[in-house]
């Protein structure tokens, strides 16, 4: 925030810098900051958009940039459940109108978007212009965001196709956000005064000690093909003790532990490729940017050379394969690194 | 195994101090027989005069192992110590399925094995926004802006210049026992309740950096902490916590420095607050007249009630406790004493009084707190219990120094129903059944 008093500030820091007040409890500790600096960091936006940039962005223009930029996370129009919550969906044209998203009542869309949660559109401008994209945060000028935030917009039907968002209208674009009236601050988790119920509990319990009640009721527990989802819970649990962790997977052939301690080859193989930054695209049974390895594995199974052919693209990239996001050369990986990598994955791609 | 046959007293551990497979097998398998014999052989062994049993002794008395008949490795062979091989089951793991990106997600901590209060620094939970980075911290700086007289710059030699403070505190993610809202969804206590650690921090109250800077405490009620990482997340926190002295800007962690994954070199401790506003890799404080409505206090950390509204800025973690041995995923070796052991913890303060029951909740029985009992700390409960063998529902029930005491889920799920994700802080609940196996299950 607090752009609107940069040039007071700046006027008022080169009196500051040699007068008494400043800096002056700790003595050389510290040193004023320049107003370049101040600007360069303080790049918040708040709801009464207070820290807002001068800019404009079509939401044609926030198309071709969401294409390039943010459909291999987001999908194309912001619906993909692949790699993170959609942002779009669930929104109507009677929750423009009232400002509550009345699935959020119902319960009728199976996942909570982005807007159906947010309630001003700054949290959107700012989170964009400091996150986003995914790998290259802080990348996008104003007009930029503003085009982005634009076709979220009228993905989610608050305006139309040939808008153009700006700094002189977003405020009128706040009072159509689908969820603008749906946050509370009456509750007691706050801990300060300028929210909130001066921190009262919601819930009441009552520290009783004996015949508390006449019967247990059990309500739920682990249905039994969730047992083995977090793998071997023997494995997770102390060697020693009055307990053991619970055999809940039965040790895969060959990959049994030789000893207490000596990590598995799977474990080695998801261990050099999460160092290597490979998952930060490829999932081992999941689909991130890039395909999984269980997937790769499948598609070259029993083929004859997988293995050199696998490495060479690895080595130099590759594109086309798995759909039109290239995946660059990996030159720092090692030539033995990548054969391990490949092997284990056209064995199977075991996660441990 | 030679344990079966060489078995001289009650049910006893192998050689190498571990169950083999076939035995845990076993003792799956027929949990009755396997008992039946070891007490068989226990009473046999306790007839028997000590002498005759030297003749056929435990093997690791017998056989004198390679630690004692052989030289060991001189001192810095490690020089960074590590843990015993032994106890590589004990380390920070993921719940599959719960995230997609390794960047966006969040480990736990292994607290079914862990002891005291203190978590070892490389098996804090960790939950990053955008990736972790090893920040140099030469290049590392603090900027303080806003409503302050001075908007200054701080180094990391400025900071270790300034006069430090340590003290323990927990920290929990708000979205901490998230998974279990509506039902059980998780085995074990590392993924119902790891998201949760416990660590002396030290560092610079952040209140003596706003005098410094000459904040204006009267118009700037509220802070921003804003991180140096590529999401640069942000949180809005009270100016009331920072006037108490709580918050500090920390560097260091156990002793050490900050690990990467918890914000080397500098985050912002927030005592008693989720674990999201104790912004890692703290790059900026912004001193301000209103809150922020980042994405994390707008989007993500909102707490959707049965009405169909969110809660917003819902950020103290209220009295909790869990019981991490017996817990969930873990099988009694025999019947006979037990510690039940867990640990408790209130965002308001020190914890009072924890209270378990193995019945399920029908009467309870008060615990020994362990020192240190600490505001805003983790404080181990111990309690002693003997099973016999037959099923029991174990809880723990917090009470905190305000009076407020730990809710039942029915009681919890009356006011905010079961899809607010953050803030579960319900009596948790691990049913024991005849064979010693342990399991996650709710009662009302």
């Amino acid at each position: 925030m607090s752009r609107f008093s940069k040039t007071v500030v700046a006027a008022l820091l080169a009196g500051c810098a040699l007068g008494a007040h400043a800096l002056d409890r700790y003595p050389g500790l510290g040193r004023v900051a320049t107003a370049e600096e101040v600007k360069a960091w303080d790049i918040d936006v708040r709801p009464d958009f207070v820290g807002l940039p001068k800019g404009s962005g079509s939401v044609d223009d926030g198309a071709d940039i969401f294409e390039n930029k943010c459909a291999s996370c987001h999908g194309s129009f912001g619906e993909s459940n692949e790699v993170f919550t959609p942002l779009v969906g669930g929104t109507t044209k009677e929750d423009v109108q009232t400002g509550r998203v009345k699935a959020l009542v119902t319960g009728s869309f199976p996942q909570r978007t982005t807007f159906m949660k947010v309630p001003t559109i700054s949290t959107l401008f700012d989170y964009i212009q400091r996150a986003m994209p995914w790998t290259a945060p802080k990348s996008l000028k104003p007009d930029e965001v503003y085009a982005v935030l634009a076709y979220l917009l009228n993905l989610a039907e608050v305006v139309p196709a040939d808008f153009v968002l700006s700094d002189q209208n977003i405020r009128d674009v706040q009072n159509l956000m689908p969820n603008r009236n749906g946050m509370s601050t009456d509750h007691g988790m706050w801990p300060g005064r300028g929210m909130g119920n001066g921190g009262k509990p919601d819930v009441k319990n009552v520290a009783c000690m004996k015949d508390c009640k006449t019967e247990v009721k059990l309500t739920s527990s682990l249905p039994e093909y969730a047992q083995d989802a977090h793998g071997n819970l023997a494995d997770q649990n102390r060697l020693v003790g009055g307990v053991r962790g619970k055999q809940t997977v039965a040790p895969a052939e060959g990959d049994e532990k030789a000893i207490a301690g000596q990590p598995s080859t799977n474990a080695i193989a998801t261990a050099l490729a999460t160092e290597k930054g490979c998952m930060a695209c490829h999932g081992v049974a999941n689909k991130i940017v890039g395909p999984s390895y269980q997937d790769v594995a499948a598609k070259y199974k029993g083929q004859d050379g997988a293995e050199a052919r696998l490495v060479a693209k690895v080595k130099s990239g590759g594109q086309g394969v798995w759909g039109a996001i290239p995946m660059p050369a990996q030159s720092h990986v090692k030539d033995e690194e990548i054969s391990k990598l490949v092997q284990w994955i056209l064995s199977g791609a075991k996660a441990q | 195994m030679a344990l079966q046959d060489e078995r001289p007293g009650r049910l006893r551990r192998a050689p190498e101090n571990f169950l083999t497979q076939e035995d845990i097998q076993a003792v799956q398998a027929g949990r009755r027989s396997f008992m039946r014999n070891a007490f068989v052989a226990a009473s046999a062994a306790m007839g028997a005069p000590m002498l005759a049993r030297a003749a056929s002794g435990d093997s690791a008395i017998m056989n004198l192992p390679p630690w004692s008949t052989s030289l060991g490795q001189p001192v810095a062979a490690r020089p960074y110590g590590l843990p015993s091989k032994y106890e590589s089951n004990l380390v920070r793991r993921e719940s599959p399925g719960l995230t997609r990106v390794g960047g966006s997600s969040v480990s736990f901590a292994p607290l079914q094995g862990l002891f005291g209060i203190i978590t070892p620094s490389g098996l804090h939970f960790e939950r990053h926004h955008q990736g972790w980075h090893d920040v140099d911290p030469g290049k590392h700086r603090l900027m303080i802006n806003g409503l302050v007289k001075t908007q200054a710059i701080f180094t990391m030699d400025d900071l270790l210049r300034l006069p430090g403070v340590s003290r323990i505190h927990f920290i929990e993610c708000g979205a901490n026992t998230g998974m279990e809202w509506g039902n059980v969804a998780v085995p074990t206590v590392q993924y119902s309740h790891g998201m949760l650690s416990c660590s002396e921090f030290t560092g610079v109250p952040l209140r003596d950096l706003l005098e410094q800077c000459g904040a204006d405490f009267k118009k700037g009620r509220y802070v921003l902490a804003e991180g140096a990482d590529g999401s640069s997340m942000t949180r809005t926190i009270p100016m009331e916590l920072i006037e108490s002295g709580e918050v500090m800007v920390a560097y260091g962690q156990n002793g050490e420095m900050l690990r990467p994954e918890n914000g080397y070199p500098l985050r912002l401790i927030v005592p008693g607050v989720q674990g999201v506003s104790w912004v890692k890799w703290l790059r900026r404080i912004e001193v301000g007249d209103k809150p922020w409505g980042a994405k994390d206090e707008a989007v993500h950390y909102v707490d959707l009630m049965p009405d169909g509204t969110h809660r917003q800025y819902s950020s103290i973690q209220e009295a909790k406790s869990v019981i991490t041995s017996p817990s969930g995923g873990q099988i009694l070796l025999a019947k006979g004493f037990y510690n039940i052991t867990g640990l408790a913890w209130s965002g308001r303060g020190k914890i009072k009084q924890v209270d378990v029951s193995t019945d399920g909740g029908i009467n309870w029985r008060r615990a020994r707190l362990e020192s240190p009992v600490l505001s805003k700390a983790l404080t181990r409960f111990n309690i002693d219990w003997v099973w016999d063998g037959k099923p029991v529902i174990l809880q723990s029930r917090a009470m905190d120094e305000t009076g407020y005491v730990q809710p039942s889920y029915g009681q919890l799920r009356a006011v905010r129903g079961t899809k607010s994700i953050y803030h579960n802080n319900a009596i948790q609940s691990w049913k024991i059944n005849e064979s010693g196996e342990v399991g996650n299950v709710q009662v009302l």
